[in-house]
């Protein structure tokens, strides 16, 4: 069984909910169409709480589809249908008492490009907290405008301009101010959405080191197609195929000895 | 174009220099066409207001008569009253033709004194009048004032002889008073304080003034927020179907529609049906709202297209309603775009003439109108009766109140783009 070549994988610390934790969020029976075309098949998954989930894949293999499901932020594309049970917590967050906002404000989501509002800094990271009546007072949003900074790891950075638009930032500022944005609402899943892919190198291995200090706290979906920063940060790995789940499990053993040919395949790169 | 199709395309080409030639002598053309398009178009626009202001320039000024005037108690006061109804009704006239007579001694037949009257407008005494109500210790004493001179002495001061109304003598009276510097011009201030009148030097343009103002202020208030809601529902909220898309070819459509159309739309269902005041500024606003609505419509719509779907996501991400995603993040952006549709439409409301004359405003209003149902009527109207009236004097006047038009559009497009630029954000 082909391995990667040595020194490129380094397996992250076993995953912090212990084994028999209950998952924070199920998927079961995942079948989702965009209009006549199918796809997402028969996905069942579950995430595991305080640990990073990591989905890999080749590019159209229906992740970023998949993951949208978890926030049901496919609810506003038009013509698209799923059926299937997700659960957090143990409740389907597809019924129909379910508060879409209060759902969102639960599970968070970064996206791929960073779109932080034109507003400013502090404006970006009070937004959510402000609509969500999370402050009482100004003295309280200030407060965790700077504690979601400071997790992100922004705000040595930005500590005396914030009052400067958020689009002036750099690429991996911006979605680190994402990522703030997202942490500032107190969700308790964040997903991700392959937030490294537009930023330069320096910039994604600060992302990655926060994903790893953020685990201790959120549970983690991140979306990814590139392999080693899967291996890099993740716990758990899923692998997607166009459309299908075809493997999850434990990231070391993904890595090192996967079960099915195509997972192998993708891995050691024939194709992908 | 026709070079291409000359060289033959390719393959038969000639030398790669003349080809390069060719192609830069087109690109050459090109831009001079382009030029040329600009230079009709300025020298068009020059030529507009050219002869507008050549035209128009004159109408600033007016021409006054100065008179010694004796404010007679008698007159003014009789036996002693002088309170404010008393002073009003007091016969003023009589007072200035005297003093005007007094200078031409010579001229008693009643006749020919009302020959020597005619010299003078028929509100010539109203700045009299005011004065003296003012400050009734006026009276008994004896005042220089200058009184307006009638049109037709406007016309031949102001060089436009042959304004054949006067005969002989009144031309030789009028010479001997410009020659002993009784004749002067002065600011035409009641061109800008009075309403319309018969007399062309008494006529103004505040009563049009105030009509298109409240106009354009029922106008707006009916076509802004409804626009912009519709605008919002169609874009973010409305599911994309059959009736949306007729909607949407409908209200296109409504852009094009001839503006007579709501005039007749106004008179048959505002006036007739609904009863409502003929000439109001009221009916005038709506029928001009539902003629602008179209355009801000189509103008806001545009305007929240070019908000990028990253924002939406990413506020719906933080878990805000559909309902906060447009008024919090959506709106501000498109907020420059829907601004300039507005003012544009708003503009183009202002000089609308059609539909208003359908629902009355051409009538011949000479009171400022206070308030949304009082009888008006509007600047590009007024322009429009003006220029149908046969004193020269109106002439100039047009031409003038074409010029405060014009000024007001002008004004209202500058605004449009400096507001923009203002609220213009970079993503």
């Amino acid at each position: 069984m082909a391995t990667l070549p040595d020194g490129v994988f380094t397996p992250s610390p076993a995953a912090g909910g212990g084994a028999g934790a209950a998952p924070k969020m199920t998927a079961r029976g995942i079948n989702l169409h965009y209009g006549e075309k199918q796809a997402l098949f028969d996905i069942d998954i579950d995430v595991p709480a305080r640990a990073v989930t990591a989905l890999i894949g080749p590019s159209g293999c229906g992740k970023s589809t998949f993951i949208r499901c978890l926030n049901r932020m496919n609810d506003t594309i038009d013509g698209c249908v799923m059926t299937g049970d997700v659960r957090l917590d143990g409740q389907d967050i597809y019924d129909r008492s379910v508060d879409v906002v209060q759902l969102r404000q639960r599970v968070g989501m970064v996206f791929q490009k960073p779109n932080p509002f034109p507003k400013s800094i502090y404006e970006n990271v009070a937004y959510g907290p402000r609509i969500h009546g999370l402050a009482s007072d100004r003295a309280e949003l200030d407060e965790i405008v700077q504690t979601s900074l400071e997790r992100a790891g922004l705000l040595k950075e930005v500590q005396d301009r914030l009052q400067e638009p958020g689009t002036g930032l750099s690429g991996g500022q911006q979605q680190r101010l994402c990522i703030a944005r997202a942490i500032a609402v107190s969700p308790e899943v964040i997903l991700m959405d392959e937030p490294c892919s537009a930023l330069d190198p320096i910039a994604t291995a600060h992302i990655e080191e926060l994903i790893d200090e953020l685990r201790g706290n959120y549970t983690i979906v991140i979306v990814t197609h590139n392999m080693q920063q899967a291996a890099r940060v993740s716990q758990k790995t899923a692998f997607f195929h166009l459309g299908h789940m075809v493997e999850f499990g434990d990231t070391e053993d993904i890595f090192t000895s996967p079960q099915d040919e195509r997972t192998q395949g993708y891995i050691t790169g024939r194709y992908g | 174009m026709s070079d291409v199709a000359a060289t033959g395309g390719p393959g038969r080409a000639r030398d790669p220099a003349t080809r390069n030639r060719r192609r830069y002598a087109a690109e050459r053309r090109f831009r001079l066409y382009g030029l040329l398009s600009v230079a009709v178009a300025v020298a068009a626009l020059l030529a507009l207001l050219g002869s507008m202001v050549a035209r128009g320039w004159s109408a600033l000024h007016q021409t006054y008569v100065t008179l010694e005037v004796t404010v007679d108690a008698e007159t003014v006061a009789p036996a002693g009253r002088s309170d404010a109804k008393t002073l009003a009704d007091a016969d003023y006239t009589a007072l200035v033709r005297g003093a005007l007579y007094g200078l031409f001694p010579e001229v008693r037949a009643r006749g020919d004194r009302r020959a020597l009257a005619a010299l003078l407008s028929q509100g010539a005494a109203d700045g009299l009048r005011a004065r003296v109500i003012d400050n009734p210790a006026l009276i008994g004493r004896t005042l220089k004032i200058a009184v307006l001179a009638s049109d037709e002495v406007d016309q031949i001061v102001k060089g436009r002889a042959g304004a054949g109304k006067l005969n002989e003598r009144q031309h030789g009276w009028l010479e001997k008073l410009k020659a002993s510097g009784h004749i002067g011009k002065r600011l035409n201030v009641p061109f800008f304080t009075h309403g319309d009148s018969r007399e062309p030097e008494l006529a103004g343009i505040r009563g049009a003034m105030m009509g298109s103002f409240l106009t354009m202020l029922v106008t707006l208030a009916l076509s802004f927020p409804l626009g912009v809601a519709t605008a919002v529902y169609l874009e973010e909220f409305a599911p994309k179907n059959r009736w949306t898309d007729l909607i949407e070819v409908n209200i296109n459509n409504l852009a094009a529609v001839p503006s007579i159309i709501f005039g007749l739309l106004g008179l048959a269902v505002f006036l007739n049906f609904f009863g409502l005041p003929r000439s109001a500024p009221l009916v005038g606003g709506i029928v001009l709202a539902l003629m602008t609505l179209p355009t801000i419509i189509i103008a806001a719509r545009a305007a929240l297209l070019a908000v990028p779907g990253s924002i939406r996501q990413a506020a719906l991400g933080v878990g805000a309603s559909p309902m906060q995603v447009v008024t919090h993040h959506v709106l501000p952006l498109a907020f420059p775009g829907i601004l300039t549709g507005t003012i544009i439409g708003a503009a183009r409301a202002l000089g609308e003439t059609a539909p208003l004359l359908m629902i009355g405003m051409v009538a011949f209003i000479v009171d400022v109108p206070q308030g949304l149902t009082d009888p008006a009527t509007v600047l590009p109207v007024q322009i429009y009766l003006w220029s149908d009236s046969p004193e020269r004097a109106f002439v100039e006047r047009t031409a003038a109140a074409t010029l405060v038009l014009l000024a007001f559009l002008i004004v209202m497009n500058f605004l449009a783009v400096i507001l923009r630029k203002k609220f213009e954000r970079r993503w």
